[in-house]
């Protein structure tokens, strides 16, 4: 049995190899403000989001659309989510509760254990037997369809009877039959329980009406070590189906496990799409297309964790770049240059785990590993100087690189002076664009920009932070030639305005 | 041919060469570390007296290295480790008969052994048919089990424990335990009712999980319920257990006395192949030593000491070869030269290798001719004794005149370092005196001394010196050259590490 809400034919799975570069696209794009929404302080939930977030990149383009038709089902119905969600913890928190005994390890007390947490799992079964039965055709996605009618079918009343049975005859009122073998040394081996057909005076009458002898002695009360050794005997029958019972306990609460894992993810998305209608910021489906392709088309992108932080809505950006390979973000400091990088790198992640993207319109193909170079700060360990350190990582991601990455570059190379930075970053990104990975390139290199600009071709996009003639920021961008001066000038103002402005107060008061 | 033994030509020497004690000389040469490693693990089989006991004529020293020959080829080698392996399971079978309380369980373990034993001579008489055999011992020992197997007796001995061995798989029965009754009967195909329950819950199986089979320890003995249980089935199926008791008193005496000498002394080889195989691992030379008895021009390349290399090998350090020639006259080796640079190991080497080959073994080394004779005499440095109440000194010259006393013109005579406590003048004399002695007894000796007098004594001497490293003369090269004793070697040495010797400062002046 299987749940199977993440992947058409898989189980998701939370150990699941993240890429290589998951602390760098945690830090760089914040992915904790998103985790956090998603899991709203539950910190299963947001080892889910995490895991599923940062593994999208390995998922194809059809478990994205399955997942995204199992979240339009979710957004629909959320409350029976929630309450399936609900059962599943409760079955593993209850199983958690069921105490093992003081004795340590015996058949007996494994025994008793499981028949007691099977009966507790028998009683959540049921009910998540009946939401199944209730609901199973309001649901119009492929990944419900087929959790409803597995739960149908498997579980029947049937079932439940045989099950019951099991757990009556358990309790072994009739006595324990065991079959055994000579072992070395004419010792019993081979001890099998074996079941006991119908009532033990039939068991008897039967036993004496046939002609095989049996012969019976007892253990005299007071013969304690007798005792003992019996309730050995009767140890090594149960070991094998308190083994068997225990262990089928074990799949039944992985079966829980498993389904809470998957409906988290799902969870976690209905908190996040809670929050942002909330602050009425408009979150759409975004169109994945083949990874070969090249498009990346979106109206109202924002950036979701400055949105989350903020508590309000953000500007969005607008862009057209179907068949770009490349795009050169230069202008205005403090323009949102930053912010609609870390916009990219969000909305190609949740698109690729199959949840909604913080857009009014989002299309783009599909990329088989994301990237991100950052500056960094410098290195504490002073085992290498900034370039070095900056050269390093480019080469880790050029070890992994593969032709359909995408490739967050964030004023990289800018630890030199301007001209041999952008004689570095100029020869890697040529070379990385001819093997057709796409790059997304924030810089204030003006050399670099300006090269790629005049070279001309129709697969690079130029975009540049709006600044108005005031010096304000409208946070937008948009179209255009890149710009010798990213007006730090309005920034210096700015702050040493403001200095001066204070001291020459001081200096009054000191008169 | 008929079979005596497969370490002695002849009967009588069976019973003669077995020496309990360790010959005197066994510590100062470290052979009783190098016996006591060798016999580690086999001390069921008591090989030390066999390895105490070196043989007197070149003809059984032959008949060993035709066994060991036959023995370098590796099937043989594995053929001979199973056979030994089998016949210690059935040596721990009849162990446990003995320990037993309960007939039914004695019979049982004697009846293992008893297979095992059937096992263990069938397939080393298959395995010897098919071997490549040359040596004497093991032709004769073929044809001799050969014969025993093909015998009536052994065949009916085979055939009816494996009726018995089969007849008792057979048995299989039920217990109902219930309460204080335990009822016993034929088993009648009841269903394994552990595969029962596993496979109601089989649809919720996800992947492995704990295995909560509980460990129950197990006894050889049984405890009187079971006793009673085995009591009851052996009335189940009277026919198998009435055979049983025959069997048990009539096959009683089933060991071969020859097949038994064979399996402890033929551990003697094994003993020592397993022990002489990290030697060859690590790349070090064993061989075949030509005994002589009526010359005395002994040789041996590439010799090293046993204890020494083991010990070496285990650390990983490496291991320095040396050679050692007497030609025509010479008799005598004086070892000379800077400390710890290996001539008590040399001295020691002399000894093992002559011990070795009088053992009828390969001895380390590319080439070897040694002497086969009578008695082997050391004089190492003993701390002072109270017991004996002399002073050093004399207590010396008293062993050594026990020693020249004892030995024959057919003796090896082996001193480490000898006549140390008293001043230079005396102790040039005396041992004078004692080399005159030996050299009129016309004994093969090693003398390690700090006296280079005794060097170039008499034509009957040759002089080995310890060497350093030219370079750095604080290490030891390990390696003994044949060359006059010069005190000047370690200076000299020296000398040239600063460039200082008169060459170099020919060459640094540049005259």
């Amino acid at each position: 049995m299987k749940a199977f809400l993440m992947c058409r034919d898989r189980d998701f799975d939370p150990q699941r190899k993240l890429p290589w570069n998951a602390p760098a696209l945690m830090q760089d794009l914040e992915l904790n403000t998103l985790f956090n929404a998603m899991a709203l302080g539950d910190k299963f939930l947001f080892e889910v989001a995490r895991v599923a977030v940062l593994s999208g990149v390995s998922d194809d383009l059809d478990t994205m659309l399955y997942r995204q038709a199992v979240l339009r089902d979710c957004l629909k119905y959320p409350a029976i989510i929630r309450s399936m969600y609900d059962l599943a913890v409760e079955a593993i928190e209850s199983e958690k509760k069921i105490f093992w005994g003081i004795f340590g390890r015996h058949p007996d007390t494994i025994l008793h254990r499981a028949v007691d947490v099977l009966q507790m799992f028998v009683g959540v079964l049921k009910k998540l037997r009946g939401i199944a039965e209730q609901y199973a055709d309001r649901f119009e996605s492929e990944g419900f369809a087929a959790l409803f009618a597995m739960l149908n079918r498997e579980l029947s009343d049937e079932y439940f009877a045989i099950v019951q049975d099991h757990l009556r005859e358990l309790k072994f009122r009739a006595g324990v039959l065991i079959s055994a073998e000579l072992g070395q040394g004419n010792k019993g081996a081979n001890y099998t329980l074996r079941k006991l057909e119908g009532k033990k005076q039939n068991w008897l009458r039967q036993a004496f009406a046939a002609k095989p002898p049996v012969y019976t002695f007892y253990i005299a009360d007071r013969d304690e070590s007798g005792a003992k050794a019996l309730s050995e005997l009767h140890e090594r029958g149960i070991n094998l189906v308190a083994n068997a019972l225990a262990q089928s306990t074990d799949h039944i609460l992985s079966f829980f496990t498993m389904l809470r894992t998957e409906l988290a993810f799902y969870i976690g998305c209905l908190n996040l799409h809670g929050q942002l209608t909330q602050q009425g910021e408009p979150v759409c489906f975004p169109l994945p297309v083949a990874p070969g392709e090249r498009r990346h088309v979106f109206a109202g992108l924002y950036d979701v964790c400055l949105s989350l932080v903020l508590g309000q809505r953000v500007v969005g950006n607008d862009l057209d770049a179907d068949n770009k390979a490349l795009a050169v973000i230069t202008g205005a400091n403090e323009g949102g240059k930053s912010t609609f990088l870390r916009s990219i790198g969000l909305s190609q992640l949740m698109m690729q785990c199959g949840t909604f993207v913080p857009a009014e319109f989002f299309c783009a193909n599909v990329c088989d590993a994301l990237f991100t170079h950052y500056r960094r700060e410098e290195d504490a360990t002073m085992n290498s100087g900034k370039l070095d350190e900056e050269l390093s990582r480019m080469s880790d991601i050029v070890d992994h690189i593969t032709p359909n990455s995408l490739l967050l570059f964030n004023e990289s190379f800018a630890a030199t002076n301007e001209r041999e930075g952008s004689e570095i970053a100029r020869q890697i990104v040529s070379a990385l664009v001819e093997k057709r990975i796409k790059v997304f390139f924030v810089t204030h290199l003006y050399t670099l920009a300006r090269g790629f600009y005049d070279k001309g071709g129709t697969n690079a996009v130029f975009l540049v932070a709006e600044r108005q003639a005031n010096g304000a920021r409208t946070l937008r961008l948009v179209e255009g030639e890149p710009l010798q001066t990213s007006y730090g000038e309005d920034l210096y103002v700015r702050i040493f305005g403001t200095v001066a402005q204070t001291r020459g107060a001081h200096e009054l008061s000191a008169v | 041919m008929t079979f005596h033994s497969i370490l002695f030509t002849t009967t009588e020497d069976s019973a003669k060469e077995e020496m309990l004690e360790a010959p005197a000389f066994f510590v100062d040469l470290n052979l009783d570390q190098i016996i006591d490693t060798i016999t580690a693990g086999k001390q069921e089989y008591d090989l030390k007296p066999f390895y105490h006991a070196p043989l007197r004529d070149t003809d059984a020293i032959t008949y060993r290295h035709e066994v060991m020959c036959d023995f370098e080829a590796r099937t043989l080698f594995e053929s001979i480790k199973v056979f030994a392996h089998r016949m210690r399971a059935m040596r721990e079978h009849l162990t446990q008969a003995g320990k037993r309380y309960y007939k039914y369980q004695k019979e049982s373990w004697f009846l293992d052994a008893v297979e095992t034993y059937c096992d263990a001579v069938s397939c080393l008489a298959d395995d010897l048919s098919r071997a490549d055999l040359e040596s004497r011992g093991f032709l004769a020992f073929r044809e001799y089990l050969a014969d025993y197997i093909s015998s009536g007796c052994f065949q009916a001995l085979l055939a009816e424990t494996k009726k018995l061995k089969a007849d008792l798989a057979t048995v299989r029965y039920c217990l109902l335990i219930k309460g204080n009754a335990v009822k016993v009967r034929r088993y009648e195909l009841e269903v394994d009712y552990s595969a029962d329950v596993e496979s109601t819950f089989e649809k919720f199986k996800q992947g492995v999980v704990k295995d909560y089979t509980v460990k129950l320890t197990s006894w050889p003995d049984m405890n009187h319920v079971e006793a009673q249980v085995l009591d009851l089935v052996a009335r189940l199926y009277p026919d198998i257990f009435l055979s049983l008791d025959d069997y048990c008193d009539r096959t009683a005496g089933y060991l071969d006395e020859t097949i038994a000498v064979f399996d402890r002394q033929v551990q003697f080889y094994v003993a020592y192949l397993e022990y002489i195989a990290l030697f060859k691992r690590a790349g070090l030379r064993l061989c075949y030593p030509h005994m002589v008895a009526q010359v005395k021009e002994v040789y041996d390349y590439e010799g090293y000491d046993l204890a020494l290399a083991r010990k070496l090998i285990i650390e990983k350090s490496p291991i320095v070869c040396n050679d050692f020639h007497l030609q025509e006259e010479k008799r005598i080796i004086v070892v000379s030269g800077p400390n710890q640079g290996g001539k008590t190991t040399f001295a020691r080497t002399f000894g093992q290798l002559h011990y070795m080959a009088s053992l009828g073994c390969p001895v380390p080394g590319r080439e070897a001719q040694l002497y086969l004779f009578d008695r082997l005499f050391t004089h190492f440095e003993q701390a002072e004794n109270l017991q004996n109440l002399r002073g050093k000194l004399k207590d010396e010259l008293v062993r050594i005149h026990a020693i020249l006393s004892q030995a024959t013109s057919h003796s090896i005579i082996i001193m480490n370092e000898i006549l140390t406590s008293t001043t230079l003048q005396d102790a040039i004399s005396l041992s004078k005196k004692v080399i005159e002695r030996i050299i009129e007894l016309d004994l093969l000796c090693v003398c390690v001394t700090f006296l280079d007098e005794l060097a170039s004594m008499s034509e009957k001497t040759v002089s080995m010196v310890s060497t350093v490293v030219p370079e750095n003369p604080t290490l030891r090269t390990y390696r003994l050259v044949r060359r006059p004793p010069d005190g000047l070697s370690y200076a000299i040495s020296i000398a040239e590490k600063y460039r200082l010797t008169y060459h170099q400062l020919k060459e640094r002046t540049g005259s």
